[in-house]
């Protein structure tokens, strides 16, 4: 467990080096990434649509709350943070049993790549619903910023 | 107003229509989201005094107008084609347009200082690379890899990546995706073939990682989110299209592999 969560750290401060994010921010990126794993895991009992859903909403949140307090753009925590969570284990196992002739298989794959895609968004458009001013009072950050 | 005061003015309207385009340029070449563009050339317009400048933003270019019954005419399109993101770049376009409005710089400086952002060069190819590497063992080992799988995902990450950078650039979207794909599963495949680690699917899936479109997948949801439909849309085929893509090379990679080992792998 405590690997998964390494993992995940490691795995988003790899993936905002790639986007270039700023240097000074990848820890945050990293911490950002395994928050949303942790979450993720907590929830995956209750399947990997709903655990992508936790995950997201946790890691949408952290990503604004850090953006303000570091005055910042929000994407540059969102997009590498959000990586774990995107489906792309599922493509693979959806194209691999169309391959191999097992067409159940690879239609219950994608389509559970499907549901994981409209958890992440539903995460994604509900939390940047919440007013910016929740975020800013919450940082306790007085001067507006996005 | 004198003829010459009105000649100054004009060509200081003209110049910061440009800084305001310019610094959008920036923000949507490398990966901003469309609100944040047109937020950032309205504010710097307004900063300058520049009341009628409009701006309408599509995921590949950016239209400006300015002109009003007291200030000069000005439009320019820009294409603005896809490239790579730079998150670094955003973040200090961000930074001045910021600085900008609280009255910190000039016109001249705000145009030195986005000429400084443009010019930045991008992380060197290695750390990319050795980042692609890194990620792909790291998710590899998220995945369910162990140590073996996730030192062949750390390979077939550095080699996908080399690939991105040096042949990829050459291609459409589709043709590298799925060659890209076909890359990974193939490099996966000979190292499982000649014993390396015991999951296959592990170290594929791991190792495409580099490739899945997590950036236009995102700014997608977001544009729709704010209501930039037609922006949102363009990104969200694009991931499609690169999810197909990327899924129709593993699955020729997967395919080969079998044929070749004889149905020891499938």
């Amino acid at each position: 467990m405590i690997t998964e969560i390494l993992a995940a750290a490691a795995g988003t401060f790899a993936f905002s080096v790639l986007f270039g994010a700023p240097r000074k921010y990848y820890p945050y990126c990293g911490a950002i990434g395994a928050c949303g794993w942790i979450v993720y895991m907590v929830f995956e009992g209750f399947g990997a649509a709903l655990a992508s859903l936790a995950a997201t909403i946790a890691v949408v949140l952290l990503s604004r709350l850090t953006a303000i307090r570091e005055k910042c753009p929000v994407t540059v925590f969102l997009i590498s943070g959000i990586f774990p969570l995107v489906p792309g284990s599922y493509v693979y196992w959806t194209s691999y049993y169309l391959v191999t002739n097992q067409i159940h298989l690879a239609a219950a794959n994608g389509y559970m790549a499907i549901k994981i895609a409209f958890a992440i968004v539903l995460g994604i458009v509900f939390v940047f619903e919440v007013p910016q001013k929740v975020f800013v009072v919450l940082t306790g950050n007085g001067k507006h910023s996005a | 107003m004198s003829e010459e005061k009105r000649e100054a003015q004009c060509q200081d309207n003209k110049r910061v229509m440009e800084l305001a385009l310019q610094a959008g340029h920036i923000l949507l070449e490398n990966g901003a989201e469309i609100f944040r563009v047109e937020e950032t050339i309205d504010r710097i317009c307004r900063h300058f005094g520049l009341e009628s400048g409009n701006a309408f933003v599509l995921s590949n270019g950016i239209f400006v107008t300015a002109g009003s019954e007291r200030e000069n005419f000005f439009a320019k399109v820009q294409h603005i084609p896809v490239s790579g993101t730079h998150l670094d770049k955003v973040t200090a376009v961000n930074q001045l347009s910021r600085e900008i409005e609280h009255g910190t710089y000039t016109l001249e400086e705000a145009e030195a200082e986005l000429e400084r952002i443009r010019k930045t060069p991008g992380k060197r190819k290695w750390t990319q690379i050795l980042a692609s590497g890194l990620g792909s063992a790291a998710f590899c080992c998220l995945f369910g890899g162990r140590m073996a799988e996730s030192m062949v995902a750390f390979a077939a990450g550095l080699v996908l990546y080399t690939y991105v950078l040096y042949v990829s650039v050459y291609l459409s979207k589709i043709v590298g995706n799925i060659l890209g794909g076909a890359l990974v599963t193939l490099f996966c495949g000979g190292m499982y073939l000649m014993g390396f680690g015991t999951h296959l699917n592990y170290m594929i899936t791991g190792a495409i990682m580099p490739l899945i479109p997590g950036v236009a997948f995102t700014n997608a949801i977001r544009e729709m989110a704010d209501g930039d439909y037609i922006s949102g849309t363009v990104r969200m085929m694009d991931t499609l299209v690169s999810f197909l893509s990327i899924a129709i090379g593993v699955g020729m990679g997967t395919a080969l592999i079998g044929w070749m080992s004889g149905g020891v792998v499938l």
